[in-house]
């Protein structure tokens, strides 16, 4: 632990001197600035572009704006949630001006919902035994792509920030500009969908199983 | 008596250890009776796994070198403009 903040305190005095440095005029810095994050960069925009060369053009517009704006970034120590940030709002662009305003709303449909749904025999899917062995790697990339994509934005991006990228709570509400709980309750929504979407591809329904507890779903139609 | 749907609730909070002592012991002498509870908690942790293996999202080749071509360009436009 105390490493860890050893490490993450170096890093930020590491990025204020480089921002220092590229604000002085040295502006080849802004290779090294960038570095720590930019594969963060390209995942964030292809999780809400869904296309890798629009995800790549995503993020060349957000480092246009990171280079000329980098001088009003008042707190050089918030470099990374700050680019972050602008990357999301770059494609978050880019893709409404894909859909030519057609676009599935960025904002929450599911968010008031009162209950987190359940639906049916796949929440039954046992995956004790798989997959690392059994499913091979390049199939699991595959499944989450399509399970990732079949969930609302707002899940996919919160589950990018914290479980892909492993951003802590503080960083996700900066970027997201969400509160600590609505961080934490969403996070779990989005990983229960995402299971719950993973579920047919990668569990293994057994129908014997599901018989033997029919009718004991609590979130079964019937007693919703 | 606590319900599924309490366990369900905590299944992140749990993973992440954020949990009191006493809710823990809960939810784990739960899991250990209820194959429905304890299969989502496995398959949850199983996916949380594979999410954070970050060979699993790998960037396009070229990503970077690219990248880093544009940024050469950006730096060659602003020291135009400045000399």
């Amino acid at each position: 632990m105390m490493s860890e903040q050893t490490n993450a305190t170096s890093h930020s005095l590491e990025t204020a001197n480089l921002i220092q440095r590229f604000l002085a005029g040295e502006q080849s810095v802004f290779h090294d600035l960038i570095r720590p994050y930019e594969q963060m960069y390209y995942r964030l925009a292809f999780s809400i572009l869904r296309n890798e060369q629009d995800a790549e053009d995503a993020v060349q517009q957000a480092i246009v704006t990171l280079f000329t704006r980098l001088d009003q970034l008042k707190e050089p120590e918030r470099f990374k949630q700050w680019s972050i940030r602008v990357v999301q709002n770059e494609a978050r662009l880019l893709w409404r001006r894909r859909r030519q305003g057609q676009y599935e709303s960025i904002d929450d449909r599911e968010e008031n919902g009162n209950e987190i749904s359940f639906r049916g025999p796949r929440d039954f899917a046992d995956w004790r035994d798989l997959p690392s062995e059994t499913v091979e790697k390049r199939e699991i990339h595959a499944a989450l792509l399509k399970a990732l994509e079949s969930i609302p934005a707002s899940y996919r991006e919160i589950l990018l920030l914290r479980d892909v990228e492993q951003l802590n709570v503080a960083e996700t509400m900066e970027i997201l500009g969400i509160s600590e709980a609505t961080v934490k309750t969403r996070l779990h929504r989005a990983r229960l969908r995402l299971r719950e979407a993973l579920a047919p591809t990668l569990g293994i329904p057994q129908p014997s199983f599901w018989e033997r507890w029919k009718g004991m779903n609590p979130w079964s139609p019937a007693r919703r | 008596m606590v319900t599924c749907k309490t366990i369900i609730g905590q299944i992140s909070d749990y993973l992440e250890g954020n949990v009191s002592a006493e809710m823990r012991e809960t939810i784990e002498r739960h899991l250990r009776g209820c194959r429905r509870c304890s299969a989502v908690y496995d398959s949850t942790r199983k996916m949380l796994v594979i999410m954070g293996d970050e060979t699993i999202f790998e960037v396009p080749e070229g990503y970077g070198n690219r990248l880093h071509s544009f940024v050469d360009s950006l730096v060659a436009k602003a020291k135009s403009s400045t000399s």
